[in-house]
C-alpha cells in the first residue's frame, strides 16, 4: 500500500495505438497541468511501447513535464500484463500523487489491473475532475487537496462523488471528450526519462494472431455543429430530413441511443453516455427525448437548439432554444432559412 | 477434454427504473426499495461457459457475492444448466468497493480450488465500473482477457478469444487458466429449462431459510426459530436443494482487505440528477419564428 505522498507529480498514462496518441490521453495533459498547477506539482507522463520518442515530444507540448518512456518491442502492442508491470513498477518509484487514464476499451482493461497491484484506489469513468480539501465524516479529519473524482453512475441517474483519504495514488479513468484538448505549445520544455523495466514471460502471456481496426467514420468531436435525429424520427428514410439539415448547416449527424436501436442509423454515430460525448459550439437535437444518458454526452455543447412534438420532454431541460412541434415541417423550415441566408 | 468453469455473477437493482426514493441519506442505494434482476452481461458469461461444457465436458459454479437475496441469481444460473451455486453473503462485506470485492471473490474463487475459466460479465448495470473483473484476475494471478466476442478455439491448455473493444476486434491466443469478461454481442443466453426450474424452485440458501422461518413464526422464541430453521435446512440438504453459503471465514479472507476497511474509494457526494428547467427561449414552429432563430445563430457568433 502506498501512503500519500503531497509532493508527488500529477501523471497521465500516454495511450497509443501504432504509434499514434489517444485524444483521450492528450486532452489528458491539459487537465493534469490544471491539477499540477492548482497543486503546485509537476506533470509526468509514463509511455510504455516501442519508438515513442516523437510521442514524448508531443505530450511535453501538451503540458507534461517528464515523460517516462519505457520503450521495448516487447511493448509495441499492448497486453495488459506487460502495460500494467511497467506502470505499476514506475507509480511505485516516482510516487505520483494522481495518476489519470482515458476510460477507453484499453484504459478500462488496464487501470483496474494496475490498480489492484498496487492495492490503491480506481474510479471508473469520470466525467469531471477537481481538487479540493474534503472532511471525513467519520473521523472528522480534513483532508488538503484531494482530488475530487466525479462520474455518472447507477445507469446515469447520479453522479457520485468518489475521493481517497489515505491510499494513494489517486487514480482513476476519464471519459474521452470531456476535457478541452490544449493548443500544443512546441517551445515548451520538459525531460524525457528513459525507464528500464523488467519484463518476464507472466506478463507477456498472450500471443496476437489476428487484429482489425475500423477506421472511425464519423468525426463527431471535431464537429462545430452537429445534428442529431433520436426516436422520434421514426425511420431510416426520415433520417434523410437530419442528413438535409446537416448538409445545409455544414454540420455532423449524430443521433441517440432509440436511433441506433432502431436500425435508423450506425452506432458510429451515437452522442451519449455510451456513445460519443461531444461539446459543440451548435447542437441541434431533433426528435430526442433527452433521456439522461442522452444528455450527459452533450450538454457542454455551448449552444443547443431542441425540436420536439412533445412539450414536457426532458431535452428541453438543456436546451438554449426550444421549438415544439413537429420536425417534419420544422426542418424543412430551417433549410429554407439557412439557404435563403446565403 | 473436458473443463471447469467459475462464473461470477451479480444481483443488480435495476438502474433503468430508479427514483430518488431509491436513494439513502448517507448517499448509499436503497437496494430493498429497487426491482433487482440478474446483471444483463453476466447472463452472456454463463452462456459462454455452459456452451463450453455442453461441448467439451466438464463444470459450471456459479459464484455471487452479496445478501441473501441474491441466492435468487443462483437458482437463476441453476435453472440455465449450472452445476454449483454459491453465495458470498457477509454483513463485514458490506460496503467494499471494487478492490475489496475482487478480494473476496478472488478468495472465494481460490478456496472452490481448480478451475480453467472464470467467466465475468464485462461490467454491472448498477456501477458501470468494468473494474471488478481485471482485478480479480490480478488478485489470482491469471491472465485477463477483456470483452470476449467469441470463443474462436479451445484445444488442450490453449484458447483463441476474439475481443470486440469497440472500435476493433483483435484475436488473442493464451494458455489456460484465464479469467475472461463477456460483452453482450457475444452470444444469446438461453432460457431457464421448465424441467429444472421445477426441480430446483424450491433449493434454498441456509439464511434464506432462516428468514422464511422468521416471516412464517413472527412470535416463534429465538430456540425455537433456530429450531426450525435447523429442521428445515436438513430437510433440503436430504433433497439436495440447499444452495450453499459462504462466509468471510469460510474463505480465510483478511477483515482488512474487506468492506468499508479495505475499500481506498470512499462515496464523499452524491447527487441525484435533478432536470434544470433553466428555462429557454421558446421559437414558435414557423417559418418566421425559425428565421429569427437562425438570424440569432448568426448574431451570437454560433453559426459563422
Amino acid at each position: 500500500m502506498i501512503e500519500p505522498n503531497r509532493k508527488g507529480e500529477v501523471w497521465v498514462f500516454a495511450e497509443q495505438e501504432d504509434g499514434a496518441l489517444h485524444d483521450v490521453s492528450m486532452e489528458l495533459c491539459g487537465k493534469a497541468a490544471d491539477l499540477g498547477a492548482r497543486l503546485g506539482v509537476k506533470t509526468g507522463a509514463v509511455l510504455p511501447g516501442h519508438n515513442v520518442k516523437e510521442m514524448a515530444g508531443r505530450l511535453i507540448a501538451l503540458g507534461i513535464d517528464t515523460v517516462y518512456t519505457t520503450d521495448d518491442a516487447r511493448l509495441a502492442h499492448f497486453q495488459t500484463g506487460s502495460y500494467a508491470r511497467v506502470i505499476s513498477t514506475l507509480v511505485e518509484k516516482h510516487r505520483p500523487q494522481i495518476v489519470l487514464y482515458g476510460a477507453t476499451a484499453m484504459g478500462r482493461d488496464l487501470a483496474p489491473r494496475v490498480a489492484s497491484t498496487i492495492q490503491a484506489g480506481m474510479t471508473a469513468d469520470c466525467t469531471d475532475l477537481d481538487i479540493s480539501d474534503v472532511t471525513d465524516p467519520k473521523t472528522k479529519l480534513v483532508h488538503a487537496n484531494l482530488l475530487l473524482q466525479i462520474r455518472p453512475a447507477f445507469g446515469g441517474n447520479i453522479i457520485a462523488t468518489i475521493v481517497n483519504y489515505d491510499r494513494w495514488p489517486q487514480m482513476a479513468t476519464v471519459r474521452e471528450g470531456v476535457m478541452p484538448m490544449r493548443e500544443p505549445d512546441y517551445t515548451r520544455t520538459g525531460r524525457i526519462v528513459p525507464e528500464a523495466v523488467e519484463l518476464d514471460e507472466t506478463v507477456l502471456a498472450l500471443k496476437l494472431i489476428e487484429r482489425h481496426i475500423e477506421p472511425r467514420k464519423v468525426n463527431l468531436k471535431g464537429a462545430r455543429v452537429i445534428v442529431s435525429g433520436g426516436g422520434g424520427i421514426g425511420s431510416k428514410e426520415n433520417f434523410k430530413l437530419i442528413y438535409d439539415l446537416a448538409g445545409a448547416i455544414g454540420g455532423a449527424v449524430g443521433a441517440s441511443r432509440a436511433a441506433v436501436d432502431g436500425g435508423y442509423i450506425g452506432k458510429e454515430h451515437q452522442v451519449g453516455q455510451t456513445g460519443t460525448t461531444v461539446r459543440p459550439a451548435l447542437y441541434i437535437a431533433v426528435a430526442i427525448s433527452g433521456a439522461i444518458q442522452h444528455r450527459a454526452g452533450m450538454e457542454e455543447s455551448a449552444k443547443v437548439v431542441a425540436v420536439n412534438i412533445d412539450r414536457n420532454a426532458p431535452i428541453f431541460s438543456v436546451a438554449h432554444y426550444g421549438i415544439v412541434g413537429d420536425y417534419r415541417q420544422v426542418l424543412p423550415m430551417m433549410i429554407k432559412s439557412l439557404r435563403e441566408r446565403v | 477434454m473436458p473443463y471447469d468453469s467459475i462464473v461470477c455473477v451479480k444481483q443488480v437493482p435495476d438502474t433503468a427504473n430508479i427514483t430518488a426514493e431509491a436513494m439513502k441519506e448517507d448517499g448509499t442505494v436503497n437496494r430493498a426499495a429497487l426491482p433487482a434482476i440478474f446483471n444483463p452481461e453476466d447472463l452472456h458469461a454463463l452462456e459462454t461457459a455452459l456452451e463450453i461444457r455442453d461441448r467439451f465436458g466438464g463444470t459450471v459454479t456459479a459464484l455471487t457475492m452479496g445478501p441473501p437475496k441474491a441466492a435468487e441469481v443462483l437458482r437463476e444460473c441453476i435453472y440455465r444448466g449450472a452445476d454449483r451455486a454459491i453465495l458470498l453473503t457477509d454483513r463485514r462485506a458490506a460496503a467494499s468497493d471494487t478492490l475489496a470485492t475482487s478480494y473476496i471473490l478472488a478468495r472465494a474463487i481460490r478456496t472452490i480450488g481448480r478451475y480453467d475459466f472464470v467467466f465475468c460479465g464485462r461490467q454491472a448495470i448498477d456501477g458501470d465500473t468494468a473494474q471488478v473483473g481485471p482485478q480479480c484476475a490480478e488478485k489470482l494471478g491469471v491472465t485477463q482477457i477483456t470483452y470476449l466476442e467469441d470463443l474462436v478455439k479451445l484445444e488442450g491448455d490453449t484458447v483463441q478469444i476474439r475481443r470486440n473493444f469497440g472500435h476493433g476486434k483483435e484475436v488473442v491466443e493464451t494458455r489456460l487458466p484465464v479469467l475472461v469478461t463477456v460483452v453482450e454481442t457475444a452470444n444469446e443466453p438461453r432460457p431457464a429449462a421448465a424441467k429444472r426450474v421445477m426441480r430446483w424452485k424450491r433449493a434454498r440458501v441456509p439464511s434464506e431459510v432462516s428468514q422464511e422461518v422468521k416471516e412464517a413464526m413472527p412470535n416463534g422464541a429465538e430456540e425455537q426459530l433456530a429450531a426450525e430453521t435447523a429442521g428445515r435446512v436438513d430437510a433440503l440438504r436430504k433433497k439436495d436443494l440447499l444452495l450453499e453459503q459462504w462466509d468471510l471465514d469460510r474463505i480465510g479472507a483478511d477483515l482488512e482487505r474487506c468492506g468499508l476497511a479495505g475499500s481506498p474509494t470512499k462515496v464523499f457526494r452524491i447527487q441525484s440528477i435533478v432536470l434544470t428547467k433553466s428555462g429557454y427561449t421558446e421559437i414558435p414552429p414557423t417559418q418566421e419564428g425559425v428565421k429569427q432563430l437562425i438570424h440569432e445563430l448568426v448574431v451570437e457568433h454560433t453559426l459563422g
